[in-house]
Parts: C-alpha cells; sequence; structure tokens
C-alpha cells in the first residue's frame, strides 16, 4: 500500500477553525489557506487538502461533494466524486455534487488557479481527490473507534459505514461526522491499490443526467434574480472597433427599455428582458471608428500565411540537418495546407450575472476560469479579489471558450454593472456569440518531405503561420519561450516518427482578431497536417498506411498500441468493404493520451459520407469508462464538424457568418456510427475531453484519398469536386 | 393580455404581442428549461409542445399561442408518455453538457407521440433539426429506440 505523508500547519489550523463544517453546514468554506501559490512555478510544498473543503457529511448520511472544476459536458461532476467515494468507502447512492466557490483550496493542482481546461480534471486531481476521501475515511473509522472504545485497527469502512466486525458495531458516517470533524488530520494517509478499486474504472452513471433530462438543471443563462436587468450590448461590427457616436432616440421608445449606455465594449441596452432589449438594440443607430481591423479579409488574409509560410520562422525543433536529408532523398513532396478560423459555439450563449456593491461583487456566470475571471472582477471593480465571489453554473458547453485568458465575457459584464449601477445580465445573442471572436486561429502550413529508397522518411520540414493565443494574455510567461508559443507547434514539433533530419518552424503574425483555445488547441490543425502528410509518404513508398506508421514509430511507443487497436477492431486490410467505402487511418497524442481512429467514408452525391468511425483510446487508467466513450464520441463529432463545414471568415474586418445556418454544426443524419476500444493501461491517466478531436479529420481526408485519389488540404473540405 | 395554458396552468401575459413564446416562457414565466440556442429555428433547444406538436418557440410569436395548450419539459413528465422517453434518456444516460437535451427530448416525444415505431430514417428526420454540439446523437437514437420498445410493451 502506498504510503502520502502530508503534514502542513496550515491544514490543522483550517481544521480547527472550520471544524464544524464536516458534520455540519456547508457555511463556511471561504476560509482561506496560505497554500494558494502555483506550487509547480514557485517550489512550494504542496497545497494541501482538508476534506472538508470537498466533502460534507450530513447527519443524514448524504454526502455533498464540492467539486472545483465546471462541468460543461465533460462529466466531471461524476468523475471526481468517484475518485473521492472510492477511498471514503462511501455510499455511491447518496454522493451530490455542488460547485465550489473561488478560494484557494479549489486552485488547480499544476496551474496554481481555479481553471477547467487542458484535458487536465481527471489526471491533475487522480491523487489529490483520492487522498481527500482517504483523509475523510481515516477520520471518520478513528471517531467510531473512539466513541466504542475500540482499536482503530480492528475497524473498517464500507458503503457509509464504519464497522467494528468483533462486537457488531456499526456506525453511519453521517453518525460520527461531527466528532471525527474535531479530529486533527491524520499524519499518513495511505491509498489503494488500483486492483482494490471498486467504483474506478467502471461504468458509472453520470450525477448530473436526472437534472439535465427534467429541465431543472441551472446554467448561467438560467439566473433570474429579482430587480436584475437584461442587458444587450451592441459591439464593434469589427474587431477593435470603438463606437465614434451613436443615436438612441428611437430604440429608447421601446417598451420595457431602462436605460441605453455607453460601455467600454460598445452601447449597452438595459431592459426588463432579453426580447424588448434586443427589438431595442436593433433599432439603435451606431458610427464605429473601426481601426485598421477593418483592412481584414479572409482571402488576403490567407495569400499572406502561404507567403509567409515559404520564409524561415522561429525554429521549434531541430533533428539532423534537413538540406543533407533532402540531397539524399529517393524522393520528395512538398503541400500546403490552411485551416480557418473556427468558433466554439457553445450551444449556450456567452452571458453573465453581475451584482455588484460598493464593497462587494457577485457574479454568477459559466466560466472555466474562476481565478483569472475573479481577478479580473476585482480590477474592473476597483475591489479586492477577495470581495468577488462567482457562482459557477452548469456551462452549456466550454470546449474552451469560457477560459478566456483575457476574462472578455466577465470583464465587461462588470463594467456594463459599474456603469449601470443596477444588478445586470448581460446576455450575448447566438450572433454576439459567433461573431465575438476569441476563435480558433486560422493556420497556413507548408511541409516539405523526402522518403529515403526503403520508402522510410528521411527529411522533413515543416513550417506554421498563426496567431499565438497565449500572446499578451497572463499566459504568455508559462506558454512560450524563444518567440515559440508551445500551443502553436503542439503536435507538430512533438512529431513521433523516425525521421533522422526535422525541422519545424513558426510564424506568429499579429493581428486584431481575438484568439483562443478550442477543444484540443494546436493539435486542432497540426494532427491534420501531419497525418495527411504521413499518409502521402506511405503512398509515396507504396506502403500500407497502417503498417507504414508501425514501421516508423519508435519501438516503445504507446501510440502502436492504440493504432494496432483500431486497425485490429476495424478489420483494417481485411474486413471486405461495401464498393465505394474506403478506410483512412490517423494516431495522435495529445494531453498525455494517444488516440487512432480508422474512419470509413463513401461518396454520397459527391459529397462525403462518413459512415463508421473506430477509435482506439491509450488514456491511461480509466476512472469511468461511460464517460471516455462519451468524451471520444463528442471529440469526434466537434473535429468531423469542421473537417466538412466549419470556418469563421471575414469581409473588411466583419465575420460573415453568424447563426448556426452559415456556421454549421454536424447534424444527426451525418452522424457516423462510432466504437471506441481502450487500450487497457496501468499508466497515470491522462486527458480524454480532448484527445478524440484531432485524429478525425486526417483520417476522413485520408480515407478519401483511398478513395478518389484526391488530397484534402484545405478546411473545411472542399467537396464539390471529388466525384 | 394574452392568455393560454402551459403545463396545466392558466398563464396571463401583458406583453408586445410579437415576443417570441421562448422569451415569455423564460423571462415572464421562469420556466428556465427550455432554452435559448440561436433565435432563428436552426437549433431546436427551444422546441416546446403546442398543443401536443413540437414548435420552435424562439420564432412562435406569443400571440399566435392565445387559448392554445403548451408543454415545456417541466411538465413533460405528466404524460405516461413524457415519462418513458425521459427514464429512456436516464437510462442511455444521453447528456454531457445538456443544454439541448431539454429540445431534444420534447422533439423525440413529439415525434413517439405520432410515430410509436420510428424507423431509424423516420428519427433522423425528426431530430435532424436540433443541434448537439457535444455529439450525443447516437446516444439520443439509442434513447428513442429504448423509449419506443418500451411503449411497444407497455400494450
Amino acid at each position: 500500500m502506498k504510503t502520502e505523508t502530508v503534514q502542513d500547519e496550515s491544514r490543522r489550523n483550517f481544521l480547527k477553525d472550520g471544524a464544524v463544517l464536516m458534520g455540519g453546514l456547508v457555511i463556511g468554506f471561504y476560509l482561506p489557506l496560505k497554500s494558494g501559490r502555483a506550487y509547480a512555478a514557485d517550489a512550494q510544498p504542496k497545497p494541501v487538502y482538508p476534506p472538508n473543503a470537498f466533502i460534507h457529511i450530513a447527519p443524514d448520511n448524504s454526502i455533498t461533494i464540492i467539486v472545483n472544476k465546471s462541468e460543461m459536458g465533460q462529466g466531471v461532476y461524476t468523475s471526481l466524486p468517484m475518485l473521492i467515494a472510492e477511498e471514503l468507502e462511501a455510499d455511491w447512492s447518496r454522493i451530490r455534487v455542488e460547485s465550489a466557490p473561488v478560494a484557494a483550496v479549489y486552485n488547480h493542482t499544476g496551474f496554481g488557479m481555479q481553471l477547467t481546461g487542458g484535458s487536465s480534471s481527471v489526471p491533475s486531481s487522480w491523487e489529490q481527490m483520492r487522498r481527500v476521501g482517504a483523509m475523510g475515511r481515516i477520520l471518520l473509522i478513528r471517531a467510531a473507534a473512539q466513541q466504542w472504545g475500540v482499536p482503530e485497527s480492528e475497524c473498517h469502512a464500507e458503503n457509509s459505514q464504519v464497522i467494528h466486525a468483533k462486537s457488531g458495531n456499526r456506525s453511519s458516517y453521517g453518525a460520527v461526522a461531527d466528532a471525527a470533524a474535531r479530529l486533527p488530520l491524520p499524519d499518513s494517509v495511505p491509498l489503494k491499490e488500483p486492483k482494490d478499486f471498486k467504483i474506478i474504472g467502471k461504468p458509472v452513471k453520470r450525477l448530473d443526467t436526472p437534472e439535465k433530462i427534467n429541465g431543472t438543471a441551472q446554467f448561467g443563462l438560467d439566473v433570474y434574480l429579482p430587480d436584475v436587468l437584461t442587458v444587450l450590448v451592441a459591439r464593434s461590427p469589427v474587431f477593435g472597433g470603438k463606437v465614434k457616436r451613436f443615436d438612441a432616440a428611437e430604440a429608447r421608445k421601446q417598451r420595457g427599455v431602462q436605460g441605453i449606455y455607453q460601455v467600454p465594449t460598445g452601447i449597452a441596452v438595459a431592459a426588463t428582458g432579453f426580447w424588448p432589449a434586443k427589438t431595442a438594440r436593433d433599432l439603435l443607430k451606431i458610427e464605429w471608428d473601426e481601426g485598421p481591423g477593418a483592412a481584414l479579409s479572409t482571402p488576403k488574409m490567407r495569400a499572406e500565411y502561404l507567403e509567409l509560410a515559404k520564409k524561415p520562422g522561429a525554429v521549434a525543433r531541430k533533428d539532423g540537418d534537413i538540406a543533407q536529408g533532402f540531397k539524399q532523398a529517393h524522393k520528395s513532396i512538398s503541400a500546403e495546407y490552411e485551416v480557418p478560423y473556427l468558433a466554439h459555439a457553445t450551444m449556450e450563449v456567452l452571458n453573465v450575472v453581475v451584482d455588484l456593491k460598493p464593497d462587494h461583487c457577485t457574479i454568477w456566470t459559466g466560466t472555466q476560469a474562476q481565478t483569472m475571471d475573479r481577478n479580473m472582477a476585482a480590477k474592473t471593480a476597483g475591489l479586492k479579489p477577495e470581495q468577488v465571489e462567482i457562482h459557477t453554473m452548469f456551462l452549456g458547453g466550454g470546449f474552451g471558450r469560457r477560459a478566456n485568458p483575457r476574462s472578455d465575457f466577465v470583464h465587461e459584464a462588470v463594467q456594463v454593472a459599474k456603469v449601470i449601477g443596477k444588478p445586470v445580465k448581460v446576455v450575448w445573442t447566438r450572433e454576439d456569440d459567433m461573431r465575438g471572436g476569441n476563435y480558433r486561429p486560422m493556420w497556413a502550413d507548408h511541409i516539405e518531405a523526402a522518403i529515403a529508397k526503403d520508402g522510410r522518411p528521411l527529411a522533413w520540414k515543416h513550417t506554421i503561420v498563426g496567431q499565438s493565443i497565449v500572446a499578451d494574455t497572463p499566459m504568455e510567461a508559462m506558454l512560450t519561450k524563444n518567440g515559440i508559443d508551445a500551443t502553436s507547434v503542439e503536435g507538430a514539433a512533438t512529431v513521433p516518427y523516425l525521421i533522422p533530419n526535422l525541422q519545424v518552424e513558426l510564424h506568429s503574425p499579429k493581428n486584431a482578431v481575438p484568439v483562443q483555445w478550442w477543444r484540443s488547441v494546436g493539435h486542432s490543425h497540426t494532427a491534420f497536417v501531419v497525418e495527411t502528410m504521413i499518409d502521402e509518404l506511405a503512398n509515396l513508398a507504396g506502403k500500407d498506411p497502417v503498417a507504414y506508421r508501425l514501421d516508423i514509430l519508435p519501438a516503445a511507443s504507446r501510440y502502436r498500441g492504440t493504432l494496432q487497436l483500431a486497425a485490429e477492431k476495424s478489420g483494417w486490410g481485411k474486413t471486405k468493404l461495401p464498393a465505394g467505402h474506403a478506410y483512412g487511418v490517423a494516431v495522435h497524442k495529445s494531453f498525455e493520451s494517444y488516440v487512432a481512429q480508422v474512419a470509413e467514408v463513401s461518396l454520397e452525391s459527391g459529397k462525403i459520407r462518413v459512415h463508421r468511425v473506430v477509435a482506439a483510446v491509450d488514456c491511461g487508467m480509466v476512472v469511468n469508462p461511460d464517460g471516455v466513450q462519451q468524451q471520444v464520441e463528442g471529440a469526434i463529432v466537434y473535429g468531423l464538424s469542421a473537417a466538412l463545414h466549419g470556418a469563421i471568415t471575414l469581409e473588411n474586418g466583419r465575420v460573415v457568418q453568424s447563426n448556426f445556418d452559415k456556421y454549421t454544426p454536424l447534424r444527426m443524419s451525418e452522424m457516423p456510427q462510432v466504437e471506441v476500444h481502450i487500450v487497457a493501461s496501468n499508466e497515470h491517466p491522462s486527458g480524454i475531453g480532448e484527445p478524440g478531436t484531432p485524429p478525425i479529420a486526417p483520417a476522413v481526408a485520408n480515407a478519401v484519398f483511398a478513395l478518389t485519389g484526391k488530397r484534402l488540404r484545405r478546411m473545411p473540405f472542399d467537396q464539390e469536386n471529388l466525384a | 393580455m394574452i392568455s393560454f395554458k402551459i403545463n396545466g396552468k392558466t398563464a396571463k401575459v401583458d406583453v408586445d404581442p410579437n415576443t417570441p413564446l421562448l422569451w415569455v416562457i423564460r423571462d415572464h414565466l421562469h420556466l428556465t428549461g427550455t432554452k435559448y440556442g440561436c433565435g432563428i429555428s436552426q437549433c431546436g433547444a427551444c422546441t416546446v409542445h403546442v398543443d401536443g406538436s413540437a414548435v420552435r418557440s424562439c420564432v412562435t410569436p406569443v400571440s399566435t399561442v392565445s387559448g392554445k395548450q403548451i408543454t415545456t419539459i417541466e411538465g413533460l413528465a405528466e404524460t405516461a408518455l413524457g415519462k418513458t422517453v425521459q427514464t429512456a434518456w436516464q437510462e442511455v444516460d444521453v447528456p454531457q453538457c445538456g443544454y439541448c437535451q431539454s429540445g431534444q427530448i420534447m422533439a423525440a416525444t413529439a415525434l413517439l407521440k405520432d410515430n410509436p415505431h420510428p424507423s431509424d430514417a423516420q428519427i433522423t428526420a425528426a431530430m435532424d433539426g436540433n443541434l448537439c454540439r457535444c455529439g450525443t446523437y447516437n446516444r439520443i437514437r439509442s434513447a428513442i429506440q429504448k423509449a419506443a420498445e418500451q411503449l411497444g410493451e407497455a400494450k
């Protein structure tokens, strides 16, 4: 049994101050701990986790788990409670969940702030939450043993009960929770061996399903408080534009309008509800000072990017000597790739409720980034961070959009509240949301590659062009080194294949379009580029795409296991496909997880039809296999939407698309069958929310090549001339 | 004053008659299970039943439902069919973020009311107007099939 020793004075102080929490009320969770700094950054001792910050056991034996990550569909309100319940020996049927307030004790163990992203919730909470649960179990057993006057070692816990087998004594957790909360925390917190897991690794139904099927789940948009004005903001149609002058005379006459105000981001219309605010906003006459953003047009930007891709950039990786490699080439090939800006298009539009008082600010919203948002709100309101309270609601999709490094939507809402001087609910329309920027960057890539006589890759030069998503944000220092934003080259600078001469270069042009992480971040374009080019090399070498990859992957690589499993389960090279169908394959690692996908594709009326996707996943130890299934399936849909349809384009600085009529996510009629196979593993858990997205576009593109002989090197795929 | 029945109760609202039913349901009646997604009948998140038929409430002026019977997700469990669909959704564990699911369930229930044993193609046709960014389509299909089976057994 693994023993973890945790000692920290603050933990004892916390317990002393917060002793009643475990058995009593849920108030008091705001008690600060001194361990709030990023220990990863400053090598402080690991923060400790008093069980009562995460676990509340009521006298009726119900257990509330306070979850410090945002639930945006990825299942974190189930997976993190599973980790706690496993070690707590809790009765799973009595577990419920609450969202954590903003406090240092709820910081992400790696990021040093409260943040949900990077497919990191389970990997970063794996030990933390189990330790929290184990501490709780130890204290509950100790409290019961003391009450019975028996040795602790003779007691054990199961199903939310402490049991002393010798005497037959049993005590429910609820009955000893108060006493347990008064005990000092244990010095030694042993954790279970994986073979002893009862909950972890078993398919568990989501705890949030009941409220999501009867309409009671509360998203940010569902927050209705008395005397709150609904506010819609008319923002500049061009990124970076400012209001020059405006005329609100007609808008003001609309029924329900309570006021029209100039705010830093535009003109705010406050009304009694969404509809009066929207109809009034439509009547505003605004003249904008558009600024340089008005010159942005997609065709021009594409040409500039492709030109830049031919020039030397900052070097992100250099192996061997590419000039030498190309000199010795048997055959070589070069290609250009392009992908557009993409909106996250979460089903729930952005929205924030703000109640700003002179000495306090309360915010209700769906956010992935509580600490950054709180700090920005405090700065904007002229308050201290501890005077800002955030209620994290259910997120109607996140995909990265709700972790804005500039806190754009919260920043604006607090500005609006400040100007109006009343509680406000700032709601974005779908059009506002889609045209609001903070997109996945558009990218252009140029690759030149060569193979040797034996078909193996000899040289590879990859140049990437696209905006840095962390430039000029608080994340820049963490993620940018020597002019290379790690998220711009991830998946490209980390190419796993054995290529002796390899160079990856980056250009990071700047412009007025705000950009941001989007499900799988840099991998959303690099996997497409790398995995279609590898397919080209396989073809150039006259080899089977799976065999070729296996031949050029390092021997011990975890890529191999997923690739082999996907090939086996799909019947690659064995299954006789219907006439007019073809398979394509891709494998990619992101967020420390490995995913291979085989896509079965045909053409229907000349358009790409994806019939089936067989995915194999190695994400280390699995907490909830059903959750993995959901995430991989969802990630495939997200990636397929982008591959087949997604594009945000600009004309004279204006975003062309505004709603789901022109920016079209996958619908049921396009949905492939999806099979998800999990590679058995004892490795540390790794990410699962995002890694299913990157391989789907290249798998489909490679299948289309197998079917038609035509290479797709641009997303969304040009489907006009395939037949 | 416009009057209609919603989940069995009478509602009277004094609003601009062009106000979409969606915003009356949400902003005036505070029944928040019905969602705003697009405002132009492209995503189905706002789907409710008007006299038993699935309707996109975001493009339905409230004046057109005067005197009619409206059911939202909050009132769905009142009918055996609605309850069956919700139970199937629970058993298949359909939702991820959950935001679109009220609309999905309302659309599915309207389908099964008219056609208790829909084919795959009929399910697709009925559900194609309901977007889900989390990609729950295959589970939605399974849940509808499961509900259809249970309806068959109940007879």
